[in-house]
């Protein structure tokens, strides 16, 4: 067992404070690139044709009425033979329809220079704090995910690099409020609440499935953080294109930079399938080491028993989105629900809670 | 008028069969009958909407047990609730809150849901199974509708008519892996449907059979496992026989000639602790078992290293270590001079500093029965008001604090007795800090002459104990696979895209060869659209047609189309 080195703790514990400035700034950044354009939506809305001739406003509701209307139609899709729900898998709409972005997420051309700054602060921040992870894991001579404080400075940044790679493919910088705020939260909570000098392992944890298991629940969560984030825009984009369907003022014109609820759905549902099987996973390679550790793979441990909830949830969701009537808002509300379990796991149940998982290395 | 849509463009044909269409669940029941009723109720079982709620309902259900204590992990602790909570305490366990997972309520949950499960994957399979073996459906009249749609335009006097045009298109769809039909050569408007990925429903069905497969290898588990525990101190021998366990716990199907008589001994049990940090000084870092084993009476012995996380397996059983702790080695001479007790007392450590406490209890001492009760401290301190307290886990100052009693120990009236916790109701306390003789404080090798001529009592030494789980779990092979095979099913349903295609192909007056062909997702299907740029690749490289040529995806597609509208037109009417 290799000595633990202070410094390099020191270090660490002092990059990853930094790499929490950096997120700060970036999700200040990303706040106002949502703040700025919606302020410029409402200037282009104050030129648009409709609104030059005088009363123009029933006419532009009329317009987008039209266009709700197209989208609505797009809903009523979820029906399929027998209760069998169904999504259409062809596209919404390619480009941007002036009330929502278009569902490719594809970057467009128009340059969001505060929302690229927010983007290059967070890469800095990710590799800082990147850093300052590899420098506990090298303090303690072994992986860094070993108690609550290393669960959640790795489990940020895990979610921070998936959300970056995400980024590489999509352009979901409408995300960065909302995930990088939850990367923040994490390494705030880490730093206030789960702070734990650097140290080995108690031989419980001493396997090598707690590489395998734990690296692979803390990226599926990361998965599940960002489709989270992107069903709560769902209900809300749900919501603001039915009113608008209807012919009423559009309240949110920030939205516009969100894609469809439709679009959103189904690309949560495709990232949500991957999570799955990352959780799976986690579900069985946890069997697989409580066989080990326990003698036995399955004991409904209070972990065990919310990792099963999590994993059913999940299933639910996945179900959902092939029946009838439970596409849309309500898979999206099972999406949040199984988030919120996995936050409940990892929080309330690590923590207070006791069972054999009992090494959160909190309080003691 | 002539059906004008074979298939709906959106994929929204029936999947789950036509029988289902009708008794679709907006239906008012109509007057059935016994045979109806069920009929009815099974439809209700096996629909989607059902196998959700179920799943949500077992997700539900399984959360008091995190919530309360449970039966099958922690007795002591639902005791204590029920003891705690008098009033709601026996209600909650007629609702089996302290055993949820092996409750009625729960068991009905899960095993409707796989009722359900098995009533749906059987038909989905008999459905799949003859889609596997059935030409792809008839090409529809207007491909343009499809999701995926795109000309190509062979130029005239490539030589290429439609005839070899359709050929050539069913053999790069078949270099694709799609499984092809061509139709209606003998005419002017040739075509070749296509369709790939049906191991996409085959591994949904997989993944459904094998969650049955996982409940049926846990079942299995329960009837013809076994699990016991016994507590082992360093220098005594286990041997695997029914007396030799402390508890037993066999399955349904469970009998004694399962039993392979192996033995084993414990050697030694090392334990490390951090030395090496002040943050977590004194945390354990090792237990280190050695054993001595032996497959059977009179088998050449073998030594083993048992250690957490790493489980001896032997005689079809595995042995976990799960516990340890120290065991004072005592001995107890009663009044008369005769040695009454002798040997290791096994404590339950109730710190990080292993303070623990020892109960010892003496039936064969003369001519009062001696009990004890107190603590055995690994590294004693004594704090500001003369009260010992541990402070490490190590041995480096050793100490036992006992109280004696005489008296009654109340095991001989056939009352089961914890032997861990001393009843002194029917005994007198002759050392104590609340009588004059004072406790009994003992470092290793010291003696204690009992008051009331009682005896004596000596601290001899320390070995310590390893708390074994012996398990034999045939199901658990099981278990993995059909987890495996879930994995795979799942994967493979998740990941893999179901997708039709058909190529139709024409010759233009003008000598041109014309080909439009669309494309049609079953389900969700993102990567669609790269299919379709793969395909027009591949088209236009065949017949060496530019791709610059033709429109993209049916955007400047009008020209080509109109023509072909035409051929289209003249042929149907
Ligand atoms: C033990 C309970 C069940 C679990 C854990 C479960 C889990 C899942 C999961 C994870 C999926 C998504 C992956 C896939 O497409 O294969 C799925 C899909 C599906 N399940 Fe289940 N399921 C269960 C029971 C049922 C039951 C009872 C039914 C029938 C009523 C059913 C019908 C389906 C269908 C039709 C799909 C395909 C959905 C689609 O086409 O996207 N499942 N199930």
């Amino acid at each position: 067992m290799s000595e633990i080195n202070e410094g390099f703790a020191l270090l660490s514990e002092q990059l990853m404070l930094v790499a929490g400035m950096a997120y700060a700034v970036a999700v200040c950044a990303y706040v106002w690139d949502l703040v700025t354009f919606s302020s410029a939506v409402k200037k282009g809305l104050a030129t648009a044709p409709g609104t030059a001739q005088q009363g123009g406003s029933p006419e532009n509701g009329a317009v987008l009425a039209g266009v709700g209307a197209r989208s609505a139609a797009g809903q009523d899709l979820g029906v399929g033979p027998q209760d069998r729900g169904v999504r259409p898998s062809s596209k919404t709409h390619e480009g941007s329809d002036g009330v929502t972005a278009g569902d490719s997420m594809r970057y467009g051309k128009e340059k969001r220079v505060v929302a690229r700054v927010a983007v290059a602060l967070t890469v800095v921040a990710a590799v800082v704090q990147g850093i300052a992870v590899v420098l506990r894991g090298l303090a303690a001579g072994r992986v860094p995910w070993g108690n609550m404080y290393e669960f959640c400075t790795t489990g940020s940044f895990a979610v921070a690099v998936v959300f970056l790679l995400v980024l590489t493919r999509r352009d979901l910088r409408f995300l960065g409020t909302f995930v990088i705020g939850l990367v923040l939260v994490m390494i705030v909570a880490a730093h206030v609440s789960f702070w734990t000098p650097v140290g080995h392992l108690v031989p419980a944890l001493q396997s090598y499935w707690l590489i395998i298991h734990v690296s692979i629940a803390v990226l599926s969560s990361a998965f599940f953080t960002i489709t989270f984030a992107m069903s709560v825009l769902q209900l809300f984009q749900a919501r603001r294109e039915a009113s608008i369907a209807l012919g009423k003022p559009d309240k949110a014109p920030v939205m516009r930079l969100v894609p469809n609820a439709l679009s959103l759905e189904n690309l949560s549902y495709r990232i949500n399938g991957i999570a799955f099987v990352g959780w799976t996973l986690t579900l069985m390679f946890g069997s697989i080491w409580a066989e080990k550790a326990w003698g036995r793979f399955w004991g409904w441990d209070t972990k065990e028993v919310w990792t099963f909830v999590i994993w059913v949830v999940y299933a639910g969701y996945l179900h959902a989105r092939a029946t009838k009537g439970w596409t849309g808002t309500r898979a999206a509300w099972l999406s949040i629900v199984g988030y919120l379990c996995v936050v409940f796991n990892f929080t309330i149940v690590n923590v207070y809670f006791s069972g054999l998982h009992s090494y959160a290395g909190v309080g003691g | 008028m002539k059906e004008t849509v074979v298939e709906d463009p959106k994929g929204t044909e029936p999947r789950a069969g036509a029988k289902g269409r009708k008794a679709g669940g907006d239906i008012a029941v109509p007057q059935l009958g016994l045979v109806g009723m069920l009929r009815w109720a099974w439809r209700q079982l096996t629909s989607m909407r059902t196998a959700l709620l179920l799943l949500l309902l077992l997700a539900v259900a399984a959360v008091p047990g995190s919530l309360f204590p449970q039966r099958s992990s922690a007795p002591s602790e639902v005791t204590q609730y029920l003891k705690d909570n008098p009033a709601s305490g026996p209600v909650m366990d007629w609702f089996k809150l302290f055993d949820v997972y092996s409750s009625p309520w729960f068991a009905a949950i899960y095993l409707l849901l796989f009722t359900s499960l098995i009533g749906c994957v059987l038909p989905r399979a008999k459905i799949h199974w003859k889609a596997m073996r059935s030409a792809p459906p008839r090409t529809p009249k207007r491909l343009s509708r499809l999701a995926e749609y795109g000309t190509v335009t062979i130029p005239a006097g490539s030589g290429i008519d439609a005839a070899t045009a359709v050929k050539d298109a069913a053999a790069i769809l078949k270099s694709r892996r799609y499984r092809v039909d061509l139709r209606d050569l003998d005419t002017d408007r040739p075509s070749v449907g296509a369709e790939i990925g049906f191991m996409k429903e085959v591994g949904n069905l997989l993944f459904h059979t094998a969650m049955i497969g996982v409940l049926a290898a846990i079942a299995f588990s329960g009837l013809f496992g076994y699990s016991g525990q016994r507590v082992l101190v360093e220098g005594e021998t286990f041997v695997n026989t029914l007396t030799s366990y402390d508890t037993f716990t066999p399955g349904a199907n469970f009998s004694d000639d399962r039993l392979v008589p192996y033995s084993a001994q414990l050697d030694r049990l090392v334990v490390k602790y951090d030395r090496s940090t002040e943050a977590h000084y004194g945390q354990p870092l090792d237990f280190n078992a050695t054993l001595t084993v032996k497959d059977g009476p009179g088998a050449e012995a073998e030594t083993k290293t048992l250690k957490v996380n790493e489980p001896v397996s032997i005689g079809g059983t595995n042995m976990y270590l799960v516990g340890n702790g120290y065991a004072p080695v005592v001995t107890v001479k009663d009044g008369d001079g005769n040695i009454a007790f002798q040997g290791p007392v096994i404590t339950i450590p109730t710190d990080g500093a292993y303070t623990s406490l020892m109960v010892i209890k003496v039936p064969d001492a003369q001519p009062n029965q001696l009990g004890f009760v107190g603590f055995f401290l690994p590294t004693a301190l004594i704090d500001d008001k003369g009260v010992a307290f541990g402070s490490d886990p190590d041995p480096f100052n050793p100490q036992l604090n006992l109280n004696a009693y005489t008296g009654d120990l109340g095991l001989d009236n056939g009352v089961p007795r914890n032997v861990y916790t001393l009843d002194t109701s029917a005994m007198k306390e002759i050392n104590s800090r609340n009588v004059d003789a004072g406790g009994i404080v003992l470092a290793p090798g010291q003696s204690y002459t009992l008051p009331g001529n009682n005896g004596t009592i000596s601290f001899d030494g320390i070995k310590r104990f390893a708390a074994l789980d012996i398990r034999h779990d045939p199901g658990q092979g099981m278990v993995l696979v059909f987890a495996l095979l879930a994995l795979a099913g799942l994967m493979a349903s998740l990941f893999l895209n179901r997708r039709r295609v058909w190529i139709r192909t024409g010759n233009h007056p003008d000598g041109r060869t014309m080909v439009e062909f669309g494309l049609l997702a079953r389900g969700e299907d993102h990567r669609l659209a790269g299919e379709y740029d793969a395909l027009n690749k591949a088209l236009h490289a065949k017949w060496l047609v530019p791709m610059e040529a033709d429109g993209q995806n049916g955007e400047q597609t009008s020209t080509t189309d109109s023509a072909l509208g035409v051929t289209a037109a003249s042929k149907d009417q």
